[in-house]
């Protein structure tokens, strides 16, 4: 029943949901949705410089996407713009000059759709390598700076007295996202990687108590909307990434009915 | 009375200023092992400012801090936890160092709230959440705790068991303590130095000797000095709408 095609998916599905579980909990508490979508839209112009130089796809990513945030991160410094306008001038004018590029490499065929909502057809065994150790990679920082990232996110300044350097923190969670998006840009496409991240964590949210529960239950239920949606897709001949989206929207839905549930006995 | 290895942290001469405008200028106190420095002044008068500076919040600062500790414990004056967050009084405290249950217990007895410790922090009341606010600052056992407002919308008997119990740390952590204050009545009794700022030192002593002095007998009477009330003291200048200082 199962093609080979569609074990890899799996195998490349779980080891992303593994990664944005935790990350999306952070990107949820810190308000970030908008941040990964736009180092997500900059993704494409990374994966137009890869077809140009013959990079590995990820890799190119990964350092359009850092070098976009670090854009960001001086454009917020030196101009008196507010965060949303500075975000959605870098995602729309990257996903521009990344669309204006595509159209320059005629000789390159592009699966458009492919990139912008995954394709699991494509995904290769180096795909799948380069998500579980780039994973294992972003994991094991994650929990080196766990501490002083969560500190800051409850309050900077209680962080900063104490001793936990919010700041290089802060910068480490930048280059990590980065990652992620990288890693799961074949899984889930570059418009839906956010919701990977952030659908999960917000359903874990619905259900949790304390911050390492809403990690466990993120992870769970992106494990769970990589097995439902990639089984969906396989059934119904639909793109990867929005079956993926669906099925953590789903759980999403079932987990409101806890939230009444939880409201219902306090009152 | 002050040998160099106690000093915990020292401001000379420091100041901070945004938009080219001084929050505070031109501050210098030290906070010793065992002692209790309290800052008091009015709304805006920079006592917050000069907390973040001596903890090194704030890195451009004119003049020059000192700090010889790295165990330090903070109660900010200001801290809303978002409620995106799902996180309990226990995980609060936790939150920047890896202590014992025993010593979480402990803590949150100290304060009066360890029936709180699986509450989740978002259904605190205010004087609840200031008492963890402070259990989690003493918990870590610090060499330096800095408590801007430590007792804000805790009830008046609880307050002044708060400031005993400020002062009992003081002694047997043999910590020091840099305390802000805009209400004297509790903490004259738990201090040992005060100074008093108005965007910079307008005055700074041993509580004793204000309460003593003859121009704050005449203004308040032996009973009000006797029960160390508020510190009144005279100033040698006045501030300007502008923000100048004049001498009278």
């Amino acid at each position: 029943m199962f093609d080979d095609f569609f074990i890899r998916a799996l195998f490349a599905g779980i080891g992303v949901a593994f990664v944005t579980g935790p990350l999306g909990c952070f990107v949820v508490w810190r308000r970030l949705s908008y941040f990964g979508d736009t180092l997500a839209h900059s993704a494409l112009l990374g994966v137009t410089m890869a077809y140009s130089f013959e990079f590995n796809i990820a890799f190119s990513v990964f350092i359009i996407s850092a070098v976009i945030a670090l854009i960001l991160i001086q454009l917020q410094k030196k101009t008196n713009l507010p965060g949303d306008a500075l975000l959605g001038l870098l995602a729309h004018s990257s996903l521009a000059i990344g669309l204006v590029v595509i159209g320059f490499l005629s000789f390159i065929r592009f699966d458009i759709m492919g990139l912008l909502f995954g394709d699991i057809l494509a995904v290769t065994v180096d795909d799948i390598l380069i998500i579980w150790i780039g994973g294992a990679i972003i994991l094991v920082v994650l929990k080196l700076i766990w501490k002083s990232l969560f500190a800051s996110t409850v309050n900077y300044e209680l962080a900063e007295a104490e001793g936990l350097n919010p700041d290089r923190a802060k910068a480490i969670f930048t280059i990590l996202m980065a990652a992620v998006i990288a890693i799961s840009i074949k899984m889930v496409g570059l418009l839906l990687i956010t919701g990977m991240l952030i659908i999960p964590a917000a359903m874990a949210r619905n259900i949790s108590t304390s911050p390492q529960q809403m990690v466990f239950y993120s992870v769970i239920g992106g494990l769970l909307s990589v097995v439902l949606g990639l089984f969906t897709s396989l059934e119904f001949n639909s793109s990867s990434g929005p079956s993926i989206i669906a099925a953590a929207l789903f759980l999403f839905i079932l987990s409101l009915l806890k939230i009444k549930q939880s409201t219902g006995l306090k009152n | 009375m002050s040998s160099n290895n106690n000093i915990l942290v020292k401001l000379k001469n420091a100041g901070y200023q945004l938009n080219n405008r001084f929050l505070v200028e031109g501050v210098s106190l030290e906070v010793q092992k065992g002692r209790i420095v309290t800052l008091i002044g009015p709304n805006g008068s920079g006592k917050s400012t000069t907390a973040k500076i001596a903890l090194g919040i704030y890195k451009k600062i004119d003049g020059e801090v000192e700090k010889y500790t790295d165990k330090v414990g903070y109660v900010p004056q200001k801290i809303s936890i978002d409620w995106t967050l799902p996180i309990r009084v226990n995980d609060f405290m936790l939150l920047t160092d890896d202590i014992s249950e025993d010593q979480i217990n402990e803590a949150l007895s100290l304060t009066g709230v360890i029936h709180l410790k699986n509450k989740s922090l978002g259904n605190l009341s205010g004087g609840e959440f200031q008492r963890v606010l402070l259990a989690r600052a003493i918990s870590k056992k610090p060499e330096l705790l800095v408590l801007d407002e430590p007792v804000q919308g805790v009830d008046f008997t609880g307050e002044i068991a708060l400031y005993q119990l400020i002062k009992k740390i003081a002694q047997e952590l043999n910590c020091g303590i840099l305390l802000i204050s805009h209400d004297l009545h509790t903490v004259m009794s738990a201090t040992d130095h005060v100074v008093c700022l108005n965007g910079h030192v307008c005055c700074s002593g041993s509580p004793s000797d204000v309460a003593h002095n003859h121009e704050y007998k005449a203004l308040f009477g032996e009973q009000a000095s006797k029960t160390l009330t508020i510190y009144e003291h005279k100033h040698d200048h006045v501030h300007t709408n502008e923000g100048d200082i004049k001498k009278n």
